[in-house]
């Protein structure tokens, strides 16, 4: 139950003072309260937990992270020792 | 979707797994806090891809699990009153109390009601003005805030048929208690990157010093996890322990404002029994004050409950990380999801549960880890 899972806002509106929000779960949609966000607009990612959204999404930073895994191991592969790392290859102790 | 399913790449997570065996170099345990977190260790078999020595430890991090038995035994008692419907999150239905369970109050006629959320609940109440309607309010940090702003509405509104059974837990109590055993192997923790979503990173630093361990806040995709078990064993790898966040994302440094600033207003820090663990000082919330009117604990005085755990259940060990949940003798014989002994094998949080349904039946026979 502690899952939250994260979608995308399609339509923000007012009920009885709350305001809420219709959230597209890749094709699946349901009611979420947005009173802990009221500032997100439609088109923005949120994590929902339970009907309510708790944290937006953010795109730089997911890119950002993206881009980090994308480069991981490079650097070595440029710079590393390639003795050790073919060693390590080969499951022999140096 | 955008920026969803990127985190489950395998090109990447290949990736991953290379830097991490890359940069290990002897043997660590370290512990994920969250029971989604352990799930989706042990879906992916991550635990089992790493290097050789360097062990998940799961921790108590399950709701469902560690709601205590007294609790589960005075939802039943309420859920049993014939004015009463009682509403709940799915899994709590199957969790055993001392003799039953929600889902045999509900077969005995009870009305048990399974919601969504704490606001279906809330509309229940709206709509059965002549009963008396109990949500069932546990979780972590991350559950809470929604339960919070039921009764802030409840209360708001003017619904007095409505209440709330609160039993919230809360992660860095947890984790000093953890840290504070003398049993204990945890060397590093993985933060459970929703319950920071909620309450930002603010509590970790002072605990990462304390203890002298690495936290990293960490999410829940497969990369997620990896990326955090990477910076852990980075920071382990060159001595360092500090606070880091893999999972920014979705974290910002000061978690959500607005909701923390509702839980401040609706609950207040209680001493907390968790299951199979025992008392950990100022690891809960209970309704403040301000909500006792809300309060079902208040409204339905139950007394002589004489709690009762199953003999043959080790899930006290297995959510302290000393035993895995297949070296349990009950596991996968006497205790299985359909008809678990403990609570670990009910919430699909739950490691035992976990282990259960993802191939680890196996290792029972094989008799390895
Ligand atoms: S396998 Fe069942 S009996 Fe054993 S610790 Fe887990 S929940 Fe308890």
């Amino acid at each position: 139950m502690c899952l939250a899972v994260p979608g995308r806002v399609v339509e923000v509106f007012d009920e009885s003072g709350t305001t809420m929000a219709q959230v597209d779960f890749g094709g699946v949609r349901k009611k979420v309260c947005l009173a802990y966000l009221p500032e997100t607009g439609v088109d923005e990612y949120v994590i929902v937990h339970v009907g309510f959204a708790i944290q937006r999404l953010d795109e730089e930073s997911a890119k950002e992270t993206l881009a980090t895994f994308e480069r991981l191991g490079i650097l070595e592969e440029e710079f590393g020792d390639g003795f050790e790392a073919a060693a390590r290859e080969k499951g022999v102790q140096l | 979707m955008k920026y969803l399913d990127e985190f489950s790449n395998p090109d990447l997570a290949r990736r991953l797994l290379d830097q991490i065996h890359a940069v290990t170099t002897r043997p660590w345990a370290m512990m994920e806090v969250c029971g989604g977190q352990t799930h989706s260790i042990i879906r992916h078999g991550i635990d089992q891809l790493l290097p050789e020595g360097v062990e998940m430890i799961h921790g108590p991090g399950c709701p469902v699990c560690v709601t205590p038995l007294e609790t589960i035994d005075r939802a039943l008692a309420i859920a049993r009153r014939p004015d009463v419907i009682f509403c709940s999150f799915g899994d709590m239905l199957r969790v055993p109390g001392s003799h039953d369970d929600l889902f045999t109050v509900k077969s005995e006629g009870g009305d048990v009601r399974v919601v969504y959320s704490p606001l279906d609940a809330l509309q229940v109440a709206r709509d059965n003005p002549d009963k008396q309607v109990v949500f069932f309010g546990i979780g972590f940090e991350t559950t809470a805030p929604a339960n919070a702003m039921t009764v802030h509405q409840a209360r708001q509104q003017g619904i007095p048929n409505f209440s709330l059974l609160v039993s919230h837990v809360l992660v860095p109590p947890a984790i000093a208690a953890i840290m504070e055993s003398p049993t204990c192997r945890v060397q590093a923790f993985l933060a459970a990157g929703h319950v920071c979503s909620v309450m930002g990173t603010s509590e970790y630093p002072p605990l990462a010093e304390k203890y002298g361990v690495p936290i990293v806040v960490t999410g829940f995709e497969p990369l997620d996890i990896l990326e955090g078990i990477r910076k852990t064993v980075v920071q382990l790898e060159e001595g360092r322990h500090e606070l880091e966040n893999a999972y920014p994302r979705a974290v910002p440094a000061e978690g959500n404002p607005a909701a923390v600033a509702m839980l401040r207003d609706v609950f207040e820090v209680t001493d907390r029994t968790w299951r199979g663990i025992g008392m950990i000082p100022g690891s809960g919330w209970r309704l403040s004050s301000r909500y006792a009117d809300f309060d079902a604990e208040l409204r339905f005085e139950v007394t002589d409950i004489q709690t009762d755990e199953s003999p043959l259940c080790r899930s006290g060990e297995v959510l302290q990380g000393l035993i895995k949940p297949h070296e349990c003798s009950a596991f996968g014989k006497e205790c299985t999801p359909r008809n678990p002994l403990g609570a670990t094998m009910v919430s699909s949080e739950g490691a035992c549960a976990a282990y259960y349904a993802y191939r680890r039946l196996d290792l029972v026979s094989a008799g390895g880890a």
